[in-house]
């Protein structure tokens, strides 16, 4: 039971994917402007991420040592496809504005590092839950960043007006810098300056 | 037998492409009717939108009902006459764009939206009351600062006042040329004119806002702040549809007319 707590709640604090893995920070800067790309790219990911693990731990008694990642990138191609798929279907509005991004989740490093680094060396259930904690380490920067983004961007949050802008007859002189993807670069910066000051062991040590 | 055999290592390679295959195959079968659905109900939601038939609170159900009383024909650009040999609905402006029997190139000082290609023939949607032709919709589009910009200007029947305009696929940045579909930015449009009472084309996107006190304030409108280039480009996309070069043998034919009945 410690090690199912471990593996998946240690990727959203202690080892968090982006903040410490310094992984997933291209789709992070790219989707981070508006609350509900950031809720259906997380989902996205939570999907690609475990089930690509589950798979990759299922068959990694099999998988030929040289064509290792060839196998892993087919498989997380595929889960990507099929989530890409249901999101034209289902959710039009959203998959348009994702746009190349969730097909883009094939890069991400997270889904193929922890594939590689993880479901390779351990059993299914472990490797899914160890997909799914870093999933969610992901979402909640992701959620973190685009709170402050789209609350400050355009004074909105999820499309509601919190802070009615000027442009819609209201107060809030929206910023326009939090829409462009460098924002998420500072705000990603100042989110794991804040988690290194909190637990200290994760700074570096320097030389 | 070895993982690293050739044999071994052919056998999961095999096996793998052919179970990811059937999986992604069948998802797509699956789901292709679902999404056709979608973007036809896309489409047709934004036109009637720029028409100004639909809120944009109203439900996706009440939809179709609505598009009844929308016409669609198909414009040959060149003379501005309709040609009903085309199955209207069926029509791809986009494929037939790409399709070299069925398109031009447009010439480099012409190509303001530029665009290098656009097929010989659009559709438009009419909306007649009374045998009166009540709303024209054009389909337009030219390129942003990211990306081609799509949009829908609904025109009275006079071929002249803007009574809608949306934009509905475009790449722009959000919150600055992502703009374009502000419900404020849009709202300005109704009732600009386009021409002149020489019929002269001269609507205008600035940059910056427009002097309400100038005479020609009713043909221009603001611009959007933060995206030079995304105004720049709403601009020169309207300035190339609304020419000889594009809707304008059409609009002129039905100015003259007065009415839509081609």
């Amino acid at each position: 039971m410690a090690k199912i707590t471990k593996v998946l709640f240690d990727p959203i604090f202690k080892e968090n994917p982006i903040a410490l893995q310094i992984l997933g920070i291209c789709s992070a800067l790219a989707v981070t402007s508006k609350m509900d790309t950031v809720y259906y790219m997380t989902l996205a990911l939570i999907f690609v991420t475990s089930l690509s693990n589950l798979s990759v731990s299922l068959i990694r008694n099999h998988i030929p040592a040289n064509i290792r990642i060839i196998v892993q990138m087919t498989i997380i191609a595929s889960l990507v496809i099929l989530v890409d798929q249901v999101l034209k279907a289902y959710v039009p509005d959203i998959s348009k504005r994702l746009s190349v991004f969730v097909g883009l989740i094939i890069t991400n490093c997270i889904v193929m590092g922890r594939a590689e680094a993880f479901a390779m060396k351990n059993g299914p259930w472990m490797s899914f839950l160890d997909g799914l904690g870093n999933a969610l380490g992901y979402g909640l920067i992701l959620f973190m960043v685009g709170f402050i983004r789209e609350l400050f961007g355009t004074g909105k949050l999820f499309g509601i007006n919190i802070l009615t802008p000027v442009t819609e007859g209201g107060w809030y002189p929206a910023n326009g810098l939090f829409l462009l993807p460098p924002s998420a670069f500072f705000l990603i910066g100042f989110i794991i300056w804040a988690l290194r000051t909190w637990k200290t062991d994760q700074v570096e040590e320097e030389n | 037998m070895a993982n690293d055999s050739i044999t071994k290592t052919l056998t999961v390679a095999v096996l793998l492409c052919i179970v990811c295959s059937v999986l992604v195959s069948t998802a797509a079968v699956k789901l292709k009717p679902l999404q056709v659905k979608n973007k036809a109900l896309f489409t047709k939601k934004n036109i009637l939108q720029a028409a100004g038939l639909m809120e944009e609170g109203n439900k996706d159900a009440d939809v179709d009902q609505l598009f009844q009383k929308i016409q669609v024909k198909i414009v040959d650009l060149a003379s501005g006459e309709f040609d009903d040999n085309i199955n209207a609905e069926k029509y791809n402006q986009k494929a037939a764009a790409k399709d070299p029997a069925r398109s031009i190139q447009i010439s480099g000082d012409q190509d303001l939206a530029k665009i290098k290609h656009r097929a010989m023939k659009a559709p438009v949607y009419l909306v007649q009351e009374d045998g009166e032709l009540q709303t024209i919709i054009l389909p337009i589009h030219g390129k942003g600062l990211w990306g081609t910009m799509y949009a829908f200007l609904a025109l009275e029947g006079d071929a002249n006042t803007v009574k809608g305009y949306t934009f509905y696929d475009h790449g722009e940045t959000p919150g600055l040329g992502g703009e374009v579909e502000n419900r404020l930015w849009k709202q300005q449009w109704i009732g600009k004119k386009i021409f002149d009472k020489d019929w002269n084309l001269v609507v205008q996107v600035l940059k910056g806002k427009v002097n309400l006190k100038k005479p020609e304030a009713i043909h221009q409108a603001d611009g959007l702040s933060g995206a030079t280039l995304t105004t720049v480009g709403v601009n020169n996309l309207m300035q190339y549809w609304l020419s000889e070069n594009g809707f304008g043998k059409f609009l002129v034919r039905i100015r003259n007319q007065g009415g839509g009945n081609g």
